[in-house]
């Protein structure tokens, strides 16, 4: 039996590792995956990860890659060995997201009315009023129930030092669930006797806690809402979880001109006419939702959506204009935010953060390029992005101008040693940098999936794990710990 | 149901419907020509499609290579099989969250064995390769007819389904009687021909036909092909199961008058009241012709009554119920 893909010869290289502990030992909940992996021969182990690549195409579990004019169609890579997240950790990540998500809540409702945080002298003016996707069309509104973020994906990342990052909050369309949950349906057919043994957390009901956050927080006196799920459409690379999310809850899928505004209502086209709709969770950003209100080009958007909202006819979810905080500017004052509005110490740290609009950080960022991640405030998805320790001399004098030109669009933080997982490489197992990010709903009550989307920069030596710049995913484990937790792991149901 | 995913649901079962129909008549042909090896039969063929200029602009000789390449893999006919099964692919995963994830599944599958299939030299295009496309649409309609409430996704693939049915069913007998029938005296004599049983093989009716009939006259081939109530791709059949999915889903503007449902009734009327001796006396050409004609409109009014999004009429029936 040949045997390469073996963890006996796997070497951490000093990195933090989620599966072993520094002496090489699985880490608790890992036990019974590492020795089923070990007894299985290296074309066993393949052939599982082949039967799950062929599993999410034929279910067409895929993403399209811009660019492509023949609209390919791939499947997002995945790696067959899970993230393993202790209870311990668990449940030091899950108060920590409650706490944090708490106060970005109180943060978004402070920001579009009397802006407490800006007189309390917290946060600087120039810091919000330069923040780009701040909303002026949201000042004076209030949403159903004070939620604007009702779903966050907040990004975590581990350092070499084994603590928990907050990296980025996510609260304006964070995708990727989907796969948190397809990832879990096919690791159970493919290791169903590890899954038993292990106590790994359910995520099934993901799907369920999501339509109670919506019917939660429709408009005041509609007995029965009606909830659809907006998507630009077939063409957004996110278009499958959009139609999975909208099958998982029984509801419907409408694009931008299967709705209607008429009289400051919401409508869907259906078969029968007109049929009210009072709840959207809305995977098209602010700015191309209306185009009366935002951009007006946009052909994805309803006209008049808006002023429905505005109204109190329709409730949107995410709110209009939770993207000012994810301004990475603004991330820098959320710890700041949970000691004004909480009176509490922050659970998850944030990453340490030069803002460069400050002249001290910034004097200091110019003069550590090489060693400090720079990041655009308003990009996501990796683009925008200078690392430091992997870029050259070129690239770093290119972002030296760019933050001199427009210091308060950028910030730096220094460059983590992203904990890693071992993957299969070939015909053997190498550590991958991950990072982890879980879902949190809010709504009545704020609900944290145990357990995210881990994703892997398959690259060697990697820190990018976008899934647009070379990034996979992997299944995560949390394993439960409390005798409540154990009731509902996933051999359970 | 939204307007936009009822239409995408009836052309996804319709497209399926059409690539499988093609598929049977392009492995009865391959049987026939065995046998009979003549060049009509491949030309027949592509004028029960109606498009044989675009063939002609393309291919020009009807030899079994050019029309099974032209009808089961050229991604410039619209209605070639690859084209059918991509345009249903593309039409289901715009309305995934409304089918059933099997029923999706199972077509995807479909259109990535065609793809696959495409890639590979025209000799692969042959009977093994027809009655999996038969059989992967068999698949599809057994998944979604038991894996699907009966509601309106349901009933709207079912009316794709039969509609297309009902058309393909009249294209072939229309154009085989054109080509076979030497002389309409021989309507009532008895022809035990391989070709007729071969149009009765194209809609995999030979075995009904023969338990129902057992010897073949042209005269009961049309009463069983137009006007069976009981064989599931008889003109008749098709077009009542459709009209009766149509009466399910009812819909709007039914005191006004629904112009689909009135369309569906009035063509069920036509056929209840036909008789195989007035098909034949009226010309069976000029039956198929109208009927043709008739299911084409069904389809539009099925369209602006269904799938056309309107605010008007909407308005207009909030402010007649308020007053």
């Amino acid at each position: 039996m040949k045997k390469t893909l073996s963890f006996a010869n796997y070497d951490d290289e000093g990195f933090f590792d989620e599966l072993f502990t520094v002496d090489g030992k699985p880490r608790q909940g890992a036990e019974s995956l590492v020795e089923r992996i070990n007894g299985l021969s290296d074309e066993g182990l393949l052939a599982r990860q082949r039967e799950i690549e062929a599993a999410l195409l034929r279910m067409g579990i895929t993403f399209t890659v811009y660019g492509d004019d023949a609209g390919t169609e791939k499947i997002f890579p995945f790696d067959l060995i899970p993230r393993i997240v202790q209870a311990s950790d668990w449940r030091h990540i899950e108060a920590g997201l409650k706490q944090r998500i708490t106060a970005l809540n109180r943060f978004l409702n402070d920001v579009y009315h009397g802006q407490d945080i800006v007189k309390a002298g917290v946060i600087p003016r120039e810091m919000l009023e330069k923040a780009r996707s701040f909303r002026p069309q949201c000042v004076g509104l209030t949403p159903p129930g004070g939620v604007w973020c009702h779903i966050t994906g907040t990004d975590l990342v581990r350092h070499s030092d084994g603590a928990i990052y907050v990296l980025e909050d996510n609260l304006r369309c964070p995708s990727g669930v989907s796969y948190v949950l397809q990832n879990r349906l096919v690791m159970k057919r493919s290791f169903p006797d590890v899954f038993s043994d292990s106590g790994v957390r359910p995520v099934v009901n993901y799907s369920t806690k999501l339509l109670e956050t919506m019917l939660s927080v429709a408009p005041n006196g509609v007995e029965e809402p009606t909830v659809v799920v907006l998507t630009p459409g077939i063409y957004n690379s996110a278009y499958y979880e959009h139609s999975f999310l909208a099958q998982q809850m029984g509801v419907e899928l409408v694009q931008g001109d299967d709705l209607v505004v008429e009289n400051d209502r919401v409508y869907m086209f259906t078969t029968d006419g007109l049929e009210q709709v009072d709840v959207i969770y809305r995977r098209i950003d602010d700015d191309f939702m209306d185009p009366l209100a935002f951009r007006k080009d946009s052909m994805l958007g309803v006209p008049g959506l808006m002023n429905a909202y505005r109204k109190g006819n329709v409730t949107l979810c995410n709110a209009p204009g939770t993207g000012v905080a994810d301004d990475k500017v603004i991330y820098a004052y959320v710890p700041d935010m949970i000691r004004f509005y909480l009176g509490e110490e922050p659970i998850l740290p944030n990453v340490p953060t030069y803002i460069c609009q400050r002249e001290e950080d910034r004097k200091y960022v110019l003069s550590h390029l090489d060693e400090l991640v720079v990041k655009a405030a308003n990009e996501a998805g990796g683009y925008g992005m200078l690392i430091g320790p992997h870029s050259t001399k070129e690239q770093q004098r290119q972002f030296a101008e760019l933050i001199e030109a427009d210091p308060r669009n950028y910030i730096a933080q220094p460059t983590l040693a992203l904990s890693r997982v071992p993957t299969i490489v070939g015909d053997h197992f190498e550590g991958r940098h991950v990072d982890l990010r879980p879902y949190i709903l809010c709504g009545e009550s704020i609900w944290v999936l145990p357990g995210g989307l881990t994703r892997v920069a398959l690259t060697k030596g990697s820190l990018v794990v976008n899934s647009s710049q070379g990034g996979g995913s992997k299944d995560t484990w949390v394993i439960a710990g409390f005798a409540a937790d154990v009731a509902d792991a996933e051999s359970t149901i | 149901m939204l307007s936009r995913v009822a239409s995408s649901i009836y052309w996804m079962a319709r497209y399926i419907e059409r690539a499988e129909n093609l598929a049977r008549f392009v492995d009865v042909t391959i049987n026939v020509s065995l046998d009979h090896s003549t060049v009509q039969q491949w030309e027949s063929l592509i004028r029960a499609t109606g498009d044989e200029k675009l063939f002609q602009k393309n291919y020009g000789a009807y030899t079994s290579e050019n029309v099974r390449q032209f009808l089961t893999f050229d991604d410039d006919y619209s209605s070639s099989m690859l084209s059918c099964i991509t345009a249903a692919r593309e039409n289901a995963r715009t309305v995934r969250e409304a089918i059933s994830s099997e029923s999706w599944e199972a077509l995807n599958n479909f259109y990535l064995l065609l793809t696959t299939a495409a890639t590979r030299d025209i000799t692969f295009a042959n009977s093994e390769l027809y009655t999996e496309i038969k059989k992967q649409s068999h698949l599809f309609s057994g998944i979604f007819d038991s894996t699907m409430s009966r509601d309106k996704g349901w009933y709207f693939a079912n009316i794709g389904r039969f509609l297309e049915r009902a058309d393909k069913t009249s294209r072939i007998l229309d154009v085989k009687y054109f080509t076979l029938l030497p002389n309409v005296s021989d309507i009532g004599t008895t022809v035990d021909d391989l070709l007729w049983s071969a149009v009765l093989r194209s809609v995999s009716g030979f075995e009904m036909f023969r338990k129902r009939y057992h010897t073949l006259t042209i005269g009961r081939i049309i009463d069983f092909l137009v006007l069976d109530t009981r064989f599931p791709r008889a003109i008749t059949y098709c077009v009542r199961t459709a009209a009766g999915s149509l009466a399910k889903v009812g819909g709007p503007d039914q005191a006004s008058g629904n112009i689909a449902l009135q369309r569906a009734d009035a063509l069920v009327k036509k056929l209840s009241t036909a008789t195989t001796q007035t098909v034949i006396e009226g010309g069976l050409h000029e039956f198929i012709d109208s009927m043709q004609s008739e299911l084409n409109g069904l389809g539009v009014a099925i369209g602006d009554t269904y799938f056309a999004k309107r605010v008007q009429k909407q308005s207009q029936s909030q402010s007649q119920s308020q007053t």
